[in-house]
C-alpha cells in the first residue's frame, strides 16, 4: 500500500519539476483538435503514474485535443491534499487518484461523480473485463461504480529460492501461517546476518495495519462485528497478533519496529531476509536487476492462511472525479483512456511489458508479451486478486467492505494508534495484551458512532 | 521626536500647536498603514481563526456535522491521556536537548576561544550541523547512523568484533531500544553549534583586563572560570536556553522521520500529536485547541526570553 514512498520521494520531486516544464510547453498546438479543453489531474507519485504523465501528451492530447495538467505528490501528501481539496469543495482538480479505502467513505459524503454510466457508454472500454473484486471495492453502497481502477494489487509470500534450496526446504504454493513460521525458524541465519522473514512492524494503518489485518482475518478475527461491536481484544484477534509479534520478534528482520514496505523491500533485495509477506506489486522491484541482488531467484507463494481459503489483501489506485468539476466529459474521457486496454498496450509497446499497470483487467493476463515479462508472479497476482473477497474477507460478516482496513473515516486514526502500540510490543516496550486492551477502548469509542 | 517636528513659529494661531504634532505624526504613519494592516492580517487573523475553530466539533470527513461545542475541545486536550504523554515527552525532549547542548556548546566555545592553527576551519565545521536542514539531518541519523543493517553504529560494532575474530557483532536496534535517546542525540547534534555560537560571542565579549587582573592575583584557571567567566556568561546561557527551548519545543522533523512517535507513543511530542490529530483523525477542532494551548505555553517562554534579551541590552548600554 505505502508504495515505495521514501525511495521515490526524490524521483517524484524531479518528475514533478520536469512535468511543470513539459506541461507549460504543451499549450499551443493541441487546442486545434477538439474544443481545446484542459483538465487538472492530481495523482500519487508511483512509477505507473509517472509513465502516464510521460505518454499523455503524445497520444491522448494529440487524439482528443484535451490538455492534461498533472500534479504529482508522494502518497501521504497526496492523501492530505486530495482530502482537503475535496472535503472543502475547493474544486481545483477534475481527476484525482484515490485508493479503495476512500471510495466508500467519500461516496457516502457525496463528493464523487458516478462513473459506471460513462464506462457503460464506451464500448471499447469493456467494463465487464474489469476484475470483480476491483469493481466491488470501488463501488458505493448503491452498487454504482465511483472510481476506475488504474492498477491493483493483492499480497503474497515471496522467498529466496537459493536459500530454500540450500536448506532443503520446499515452500508450498498455498502455505499456512504455521508452515511459514516453521520455515522462518529453519532458514533464520542461513547466511551470516540473514533473518527468517520480513514482516512490517512500522506503525501506521497502511503499514503494519495492512499485513496484520490480513493475518487477523485468516485467524478468524475482525476489528468490528456486523453490528459494530469492537473485537480488538477478542481471542482470535489476540491469537493472530501474538502470532505475528512472536514471529517478527523471533525470526523477523533487524529493526522490525521501524520497518515498513520500503525497509522490507530493501532487506529482501539485499538478502538480509529469506522470506517476505507483502504486496504483489513488490515483485516488479524484486525482479529488477538494477536494484535487487536476488532478481531471478525469487519464488512466489499465495498469502499464508489459517482458517480462510485465501487471505490476500486488496488495494487499487483508481481515478475518481470530484463532484465539483466543471469538465466532467473531458475528465471522463481521460479516465476511460487511462484505464483502457489500449493504454496497457501502449505502455507495453513503448516502455516495456513489465511496466504495464496490471491487476485490474482479466485480459491483461492473456497478453502473451505480458505473460512472458511477468512469468513468475503474474499468475499468483491475478489469482490472489480474484481470490480476495472484500465484502467477506474473514470468517464472519463485516460492517464495511474492505480486506485490510475498515472503511470508516475513523480508521486512519484508530489503525494508526493501535498499530503504534503493537509496534511497541514488537520493540519489546509493551505487551501484546496491553496493546490490545488499549486498542479495544479506542475501537469501542469509534463503534459508539455507528451503533444504533 | 515630536518636539523636533513641532513648527518653530508657534506664535501665529493659538489652536494649532496642540493638534499639529498628532496630525503630523499620523500623516507620517499613513503610508505605513497598509503594511501594518497586512501584518495584522497575516499574523493575527490565522490565530483568531484557530481560536474560532478550537470551539467547533469539526471532522472534515464528516461534512454537515460541524457545530459549536464551546470549550469541550480544551477539556479533551487537558484530559486526553495521549496528549498528557505528549506534553511529558515534549518536556523531557526539550529539557534534555537544551541542557546537553548548552553544556557541550560551552565546552566547544571554550576551546574555540583559544588561538590555534586552523581555528576558522574548526569553527566552520562545528557550525555545519546547524545549517543542515532538519529533515535531511533526521534522515541522515535514521539511515546512515542508527540503521541496524547498514548503519554506522552497528557497522563499527561489527568491525570491532571482527578484529577479535568473531563473525558478526551484536545487532543493536538503536531506534527501537533507545527511542528517546536516539531522537535527543540527533537534536543535540543539531543544536550544540547554536549554543556554541552564542556562548562564543559571550566569551569573546569578556573584558581582557579583568582576566589579566585575576591571573595577576594568582587565581587558578578553574577559579577564574567559576567566579569570573561563568557569571559573565550567565545571560548568554539564559538566552541560549530560552531561544533553544522555543525552537526545540516545536521539533517535528526528527520525531516524524526517526521514530514516527514510537515505539507506542514513547517519543510522540506535542507537534507530532497535533499532526496526527489533524491529518489522521481529521479532527480540526481538537487540533486547533491543542495548537492554542501550545501557543500560550510558547508565549510564556518567549516572554522570559524577551526579558533576558532586554536585560542583556541594558547591560551593554550601562557599560
Amino acid at each position: 500500500m505505502r508504495t515505495r514512498r521514501t525511495i521515490r520521494l526524490l524521483a517524484t520531486a524531479t518528475a514533478a519539476g520536469s512535468l511543470l516544464v513539459a506541461c507549460s510547453g504543451a499549450g499551443g498546438s493541441s487546442s486545434s483538435g477538439g474544443g481545446g479543453k484542459s483538465i487538472n489531474v492530481l495523482m500519487v507519485g508511483n512509477p505507473q503514474m509517472e509513465d502516464i504523465a510521460k505518454l499523455t501528451k503524445s497520444t491522448f492530447t494529440k487524439d482528443t485535443g484535451i490538455k492534461v495538467n498533472f500534479t504529482v505528490l508522494p502518497e501521504n501528501e497526496l492523501r492530505d491534499k486530495v482530502t482537503q481539496d475535496i472535503a472543502t469543495q475547493a474544486g481545483q482538480y477534475d481527476v484525482a487518484t484515490i485508493g479503495a479505502y476512500e471510495v466508500p467513505i467519500w461516496t457516502k459524503n457525496g463528493w464523487l461523480h458516478e462513473l459506471g454510466s460513462y464506462a457503460d457508454k464506451d464500448t471499447a472500454f469493456d467494463k465487464a473485463d474489469l476484475l470483480k473484486p476491483m469493481v466491488q471495492s470501488l463501488s458505493g453502497a448503491d452498487g454504482k461504480l465511483y472510481a476506475l481502477p488504474f492498477y491493483g494489487e493483492s499480497s503474497m509470500l515471496m522467498y529466496n529460492k537459493d536459500v530454500m534450496k540450500a536448506k532443503g526446504v520446499t515452500v508450498p504454493e498455498h502455505p499456512t501461517w504455521q508452515q511459514v513460521a516453521d520455515i522462518a525458524a529453519k532458514v533464520d541465519g542461513a547466511e551470516p546476518g540473514m533473518r527468517g522473514i520480513c514482516l512490517r512492524g512500522l506503525a501506521g494503518w497502511g503499514e503494519l495495519g495492512a499485513p496484520l489485518t490480513s493475518v487477523v482475518n485468516t485467524f478468524g478475527g475482525t476489528w468490528f462485528t456486523k453490528d459494530w461491536k469492537a473485537q480488538v481484544d477478542s481471542p482470535a484477534f489476540r491469537k493472530a497478533t501474538n502470532f505475528y509479534v512472536d514471529l517478527v520478534k523471533k525470526h523477523g528482520e533487524a529493526g522490525a519496529a521501524q520497518s515498513g514496505f520500503t525497509e522490507c523491500l530493501n532487506a529482501m533485495s539485499q538478502k538480509k531476509v529469506a522470506m517476505w509477506y507483502d504486496a504483489t506489486s513488490a515483485a516488479g522491484s524484486l525482479e529488477d536487476p538494477a536494484s535487487s541482488k536476488i532478481a531471478g531467484h525469487v519464488g512466489y507463494a499465495y498469502a499464508p492462511t489459517v482458517q480462510t481459503k485465501s487471505s490476500g489483501w486488496l488495494w487499487a489506485w483508481a481515478w475518481a472525479m470530484p463532484k465539483t468539476t466543471k469538465n466532467a466529459d473531458a475528465a471522463a474521457k481521460f479516465m476511460l483512456w487511462a484505464s483502457s486496454k489500449k493504454y496497457e498496450n501502449l505502455v507495453g509497446d513503448k516502455l516495456g511489458w513489465a511496466r504495464v499497470p496490471s491487476g485490474k483487467r482479466a485480459s491483461t493476463y492473456a497478453i502473451p508479451q505480458y505473460q512472458k515479462a511477468a512469468g513468475s508472479f503474474g499468475d499468483i497476482t491475478l489469482k490472489s486478486i480474484e481470490g480476495a473477497d472484500p465484502a467477506n474477507p474473514g470468517t464472519q460478516p463485516r460492517p464495511t467492505v474492505g480486506v485490510q482496513y475498515v472503511a470508516i473515516p475513523e480508521f486512519q486514526d484508530l489503525g494508526t494508534k493501535v498499530t503504534q502500540e503493537i509496534s511497541a510490543a514488537i520493540a519489546g516496550k509493551t505487551s501484546v495484551d496491553k496493546a490490545l486492551n488499549d486498542g479495544q477502548k479506542l475501537a469501542a469509542d469509534v463503534a459508539k458512532n455507528y451503533q444504533k | 521626536m515630536t518636539t523636533l517636528t513641532a513648527p518653530p513659529k508657534t506664535a501665529s494661531p493659538p489652536v494649532r500647536p496642540r493638534t499639529s504634532p498628532r496630525a503630523g505624526a499620523w500623516k507620517r504613519r499613513i503610508p505605513l498603514l497598509p503594511a501594518l494592516i497586512f501584518t495584522i492580517i497575516v499574523t493575527q487573523l490565522p490565530f483568531v481563526a484557530t481560536l474560532v475553530i478550537s470551539t467547533l466539533q469539526w471532522n472534515i470527513l464528516k461534512p454537515g456535522e460541524r457545530h459549536f461545542v464551546g470549550l469541550s475541545n480544551f477539556k479533551f486536550v487537558f484530559t486526553d491521556e495521549r496528549l498528557r504523554t505528549a506534553v511529558l515527552n515534549t518536556v523531557v525532549l526539550t529539557a534534555s536537548v537544551v541542557l546537553i547542548s548548552v553544556v557541550l556548546g560551552l565546552g566547544l566555545a571554550m576551546l574555540l576561544d583559544r588561538r590555534f592553527l586552523g581555528r576558522g576551519l574548526a569553527r566552520t565545521m562545528l557550525i555545519a550541523p546547524f545549517l543542515v536542514m532538519p529533515v535531511a539531518a533526521a534522515l541522515l541519523w535514521k539511515h546512515a547512523i542508527y540503521n541496524p543493517d547498514y548503519g554506522l553504529l552497528n557497522g563499527t560494532l561489527n568491525a570491532v568484533w571482527r578484529l577479535f575474530g568473531a563473525a558478526n557483532g551484536p545487532t543493536v536496534d538503536w531506534v527501537s531500544s533507545y527511542p528517546m535517546p536516539a531522537v535527543v542525540i540527533s537534536l543535540v547534534w543539531q543544536w550544540t553549534p547554536f549554543m556554541m555560537l552564542i556562548l562564543l560571542a559571550g566569551l569573546q565579549a569578556q573584558p581582557g583586563d579583568v582576566l589579566e587582573a585575576a591571573r595577576m592575583d594568582g587565581a587558578s584557571a578553574l577559579q577564574t572560570f567559576r567566579h569570573i567567566t561563568l557569571p559573565h556568561l550567565r545571560q548568554y546561557i539564559e538566552l541560549g536556553v530560552l531561544l533553544g527551548t522555543i525552537y526545540v519545543v516545536q521539533t517535528f522533523d526528527a520525531v516524524y522521520t526517526i521514530t514516527q512517535g514510537g515505539p507506542g507513543s514513547q517519543t510522540t511530542n506535542l507537534p507530532y500529536e497535533i499532526y496526527l490529530t489533524m491529518f489522521r483523525k481529521y479532527e480540526y477542532g481538537q487540533a486547533a485547541a491543542a495548537g492554542v494551548v501550545v501557543v500560550l505555553g510558547s508565549i510564556v517562554i518567549a516572554t522570559f526570553a524577551l526579558r533576558t534579551i532586554a536585560s542583556l541590552f541594558r547591560e551593554e548600554v550601562s557599560r
